[in-house]
């Protein structure tokens, strides 16, 4: 059983679990004091003023808007503390490190399904390197599931349609619970799984040991050649009829209608499913949907296959250097658009 | 009072609502404030049995870690009615359909509520929804939770999702004319000289729930049609496979559903208020603190919802927001504690079974309270979100705040409402066990989820079975405890001894006529003289429910 050394507390094996549990301890603290305060109070009142004869009329008394103050105005600086001290935790741990390893997680009704950057598959289990960091991004195949590892103190819900990310650093070598803690239908509670934290070169002889399988990357590319994306887009992604993907992860990019978009996994899966939705400034909207031909997984390897492609020498004249030559159908509108996937 | 010369206590008035007619007939189409809250009686008492059935089955079935004794199937359907049943049909109508139906027109001098027939209407509007509700579960049941979260209850669950939503919408209904009822009796039929501060506190926390129910019932109303419309015709609102939005279906839902949990508590707030002063025979400390703390529930409840959201991917400056409001509203309900705390201060306190509910119920709504805060502080309540320190944290609120402050209010009213004593020291025991039972089954479970147990699960890892036996342990020993009142309440209707019209010797003026009182709830209409839980020397106190002989003989009381 995994718990710690402190009673009714699991395990702490992340960076952030400590943190919350600081906070946890704050909150106990508090409740039991307020508790044994106010029920304290109750039992001596109830007790010393009890009804001593039949008809006693005690008299009465008004109230203190002193006292009113005082227990409105305490109150609300500790909450303010719990509040503040909640949300800086929270805030820090809501953006991803730059420098994390990125793992990504399809649940589906009722597994998980894990694919390493390298390529490594698992199901139900996750195996993660101690002392590094780790992102996770993740969706969903069909209703909502939730991503909850309680030793790490960590929870995502994990939803159809989007990509929702969380990131840790495991502390501890050790196997810990992996539950899906949103409801998901009849085996919900069958939905679990283990995390495997190793000692890093232990992990890295793990992940190289039994690396048969494609990287998500490479299997990216494949279905890139195979569904027809490189007659438009060019076989590294250089462009053509489409918008050049190369270098466009992260970017912002200038769409039709005058509105701007960062190209992040939501927006890539989009354009993918639903291409008319926002077409890049430049582009005619001729893009043939590719909903219902690629599922959650081949669209994440062709996700990862497009933040791989790196800007070569030989694409250095793309949209990019905002020349309008290179852009096809070149428009005045082309020259401001970066280059993005259509 | 003084103007009496002689003063007769009537043991039951000759006629009164209970036997002014007779027949189904005279019960299932009166227009009585009083017998439309017997109506309401019984039938939500069917639904709190019901509830606890799927409850039993619940705890049945964790007692073990593996999924043995029911199919997962069977479990997620238990417990999905078991949230449905008591929320929708025994919290939400619990204390305002019952005591509030009986009590808000008695306690403001009315005979009636300001819309009889509507009251009446709203009770068969309850009822079909109650029974369209029945039959889903029986025709097949329900499998989404009582959140009923899109996809999940719009596209992959086979179960009657639209005809129990049916049920949900149609009884929604019964709620806004309730609210609507109240409303306008508390502006237009206070007595003469029932200014609003002198309007005992019930009054108030009836009028916030009120507010609530009419402004945040449609929204739930709305919701359940747009998961309808699109689980039969397949547009795309929430399905993000169809277009929609799964996120949107939560901050629909929970924008109806934490102002709900407020509908639930006020009214026991208020009855425990009532409870406080009468049995301390003290004014409420800060009566004015407390009456708008109720209102400023009613008005910030409204703007938390997004604490239900905060691992759904909501954005995180959304989340600090949500967080922030979450906090602020703590503060009118720990502004009550303290005032009624301060209440008993120098009081003369009686151990009566409904003080020892109310008394009940201040410990457990501060333990439901600052656990609260738990789940409000962002960073805890991403460890704690969906799991069992949830399921503890709301029970304490629902059960050991709401419940308790029911059945402390039943036994309170029992003699005016029935005329009948219960019997005190069956009261005192039960209650008593149903606080032990109470603690038991759900103090183990802030445990577990902190151990990282979530929430709806069929089976579950060996190592949380020991609070899950405690939690079993527990709940058999709270079921004794509400069978005991069961009994003993039904007993007393026959057999209990005749109540006086005013038993505990208050001021308030339901207690100024007789037990159980006339169709038209007083002898005279009342005129108002004093403020609220004033309590007058002892030789004017024993005057008060005591009445001039000619003036009981004109309707027939009995001295």
């Amino acid at each position: 059983m995994q718990t710690s050394w402190i009673p009714f507390v699991p395990e702490s094996a992340s960076t952030v679990s400590g943190s919350v549990d600081a906070l946890y301890f704050y909150l106990s603290g508090v409740t039991v004091f307020f508790t044994l305060l106010i029920s304290g109070v109750l039992i001596f009142f109830v007790i010393k003023y009890r009804r001593r004869t039949p008809f006693e009329i005690p008299r009465p008394i008004a109230g203190s808007h002193k006292l009113e103050m005082l227990w409105s105005v305490i109150p609300f600086i500790i909450a303010m503390s719990m509040f503040a001290w909640g949300a800086q935790i929270y805030f820090q741990n809501s953006r991803s490190p730059k420098n994390a390893n990125e793992i990504y997680v399809v649940g589906k009704q009722w597994m998980w399904k894990i694919q390493h950057s390298t390529g490594q598959r698992e199901i139900n289990e996750l195996h993660v390197p101690a002392g590094r960091k780790i992102k996770l991004i993740m969706t969903s195949e069909d209703t909502i599931h939730d991503f909850f590892i309680p030793a790490f103190r960590i929870k995502a819900d994990v939803l159809p349609g989007r990509y929702t990310t969380q990131w840790f650093e495991a502390t501890k070598p050790g196997t810990y619970h992996l539950f899906c803690a949103e409801y998901c239908g009849m085996n919900h509670s069958g939905m679990i799984g283990s995390v495997v934290v190793m000692q890093p070169a232990e992990f890295d002889s793990w992940l190289s040991g039994n690396a048969s399988q494609q990287s998500p990357a490479v299997a990216g590319q494949q279905l890139f050649q195979s569904l027809g994306c490189v007659s438009c887009h060019g076989a590294n992604g250089e462009g053509g009829r489409g918008p050049a993907l190369a270098g466009l992860f992260g970017r912002k990019v200038f769409l039709t209608n005058n509105q701007t978009v960062i190209a992040d996994e939501a927006y890539i899966r989009e354009s993918i499913e639903n291409p008319s939705a926002k077409v890049v400034s430049g582009f005619s909207p001729i893009m043939p949907t590719f909903q219902g031909q690629v599922t959650p997984e081949q669209l994440i390897q062709i996700i990862s296959f497009i933040k791989s492609l790196q800007i070569t020498n030989s694409q250095s004249s793309t949209p990019i250097s905002n020349s309008p030559a290179t852009a096809p159908a070149a428009t005045p509108a082309a020259a401001r658009a970066t280059p993005a996937a259509k | 009072m003084k103007a009496f010369e002689t003063f007769e206590t009537p043991t039951a008035a000759r006629v009164n609502y209970i036997n002014a007619e007779y027949g189904l007939k005279s019960w299932l189409l009166t227009r009585d404030h009083k017998r439309i809250a017997l109506l309401y009686l019984g039938s939500i008492s069917v639904f709190f049995f019901i509830g606890g059935l799927y409850a039993m089955f619940i705890r049945l079935e964790l007692l073990t870690p593996q999924g043995d004794l029911l199919s997962s199937t069977t479990y997620n359907k238990v417990f999905t009615q078991h949230g449905i049943i008591m929320i929708f049909f025994f919290l939400i109508p619990s204390i305002p359909a019952t005591l509030g139906n009986f009590l808000v027109p008695m306690m403001i001098g009315a005979k009636d509520l300001a819309f009889p027939r509507i009251n009446l209407l709203s009770w068969y509007i309850y009822l079909l929804g109650g029974i369209v509700t029945i039959w889903a579960l029986l025709a097949g049941g329900i499998d989404t939770g009582w959140t009923f979260y899109a996809p999940y209850s719009t596209t992959f669950s086979n179960s009657y999702v639209v005809a129990t939503g049916a049920g949900i919408f149609i009884s929604g209904f019964s709620s806004i004319l309730t609210g609507l009822n109240f409303i306008v009796t508390i502006h237009t039929m206070r007595a003469p000289g029932m200014t609003w501060f002198r309007m005992p506190l019930f009054i108030w926390a009836h009028y916030a729930t009120s507010l609530i129910m009419i402004l945040g019932t449609p929204v739930i109303a709305i919701t359940i049609l747009l998961l309808a419309f699109e689980r039969l015709s397949h547009v795309g609102i929430f399905d993000p496979a169809n277009g929609g939005d799964p996120v949107l279906f939560q901050h629909l839902f929970w924008f109806y559903s934490h102002p709900a949990v407020y509908i639930m508590v006020l009214p026991g707030m208020g009855v425990v208020s009532e409870l406080i002063a009468n049995f301390s025979r003290k004014n409420i400390f800060g009566y004015k603190f407390v009456a708008f703390s109720s209102l400023a529930i009613a008005v910030f409840g409204f703007l938390v919802w997004g604490h239900h959201l905060f691992v759904a991917s909501q954005s995180v400056y959304a989340g600090m927001i949500f967080s922030f409001l979450s906090f602020a509203v703590a503060i009118p309900s720990a502004i009550k504690v303290f005032n009624w705390t301060a209440t008993l201060f120098k009081g003369s306190i009686s151990y009566d079974t409904p003080m020892l509910y109310a008394l009940g119920f201040i410990g457990l709504f501060t333990i439901g309270g600052m656990t609260g805060l738990f789940l409000a502080a962002l960073a805890v309540d991403v460890h704690l979100s969906d799991t069992y320190f949830v399921v503890a944290h709301f029970h304490y609120i629902m059960v050991g705040g709401t419940l308790l402050a029911y059945l402390g209010g039943l036994h309170f009213w029992w003699p005016k409402i029935t005329g009948r004593m219960y019997p005190e020291g069956w009261g005192r025991f039960s209650a008593l066990v149903v606080f032990v039972g109470f603690n038991l089954t759900f103090l183990p479970q802030f445990i577990a989820g902190y151990l990282g147990m979530p929430r709806r699960y069929h089976a579950y890892p060996p190592e949380f079975q020991v609070f899950n036996v405690l939690s079993t342990a527990g709940a058999s020993i709270l079921g004794v405890g509400l069978i005991i009142p069961f009994i003993y309440l039904l007993w007393s209707m026959r057999y209990g001894k005749r109540a006086e019209p005013n038993p505990w010797h208050l001021p308030g003026l339901e207690w100024r006529t007789p037990s159980p009182p006339p169709t038209e709830n007083f002898l005279a209409t009342p005129i108002v003289t004093w403020e609220a839980y004033e309590f007058a020397p002892p030789e004017e106190m024993e005057v008060i429910g005591k009445f001039k002989k000619q003036e009981l003989e004109a309707v027939g009381g009995e001295p």
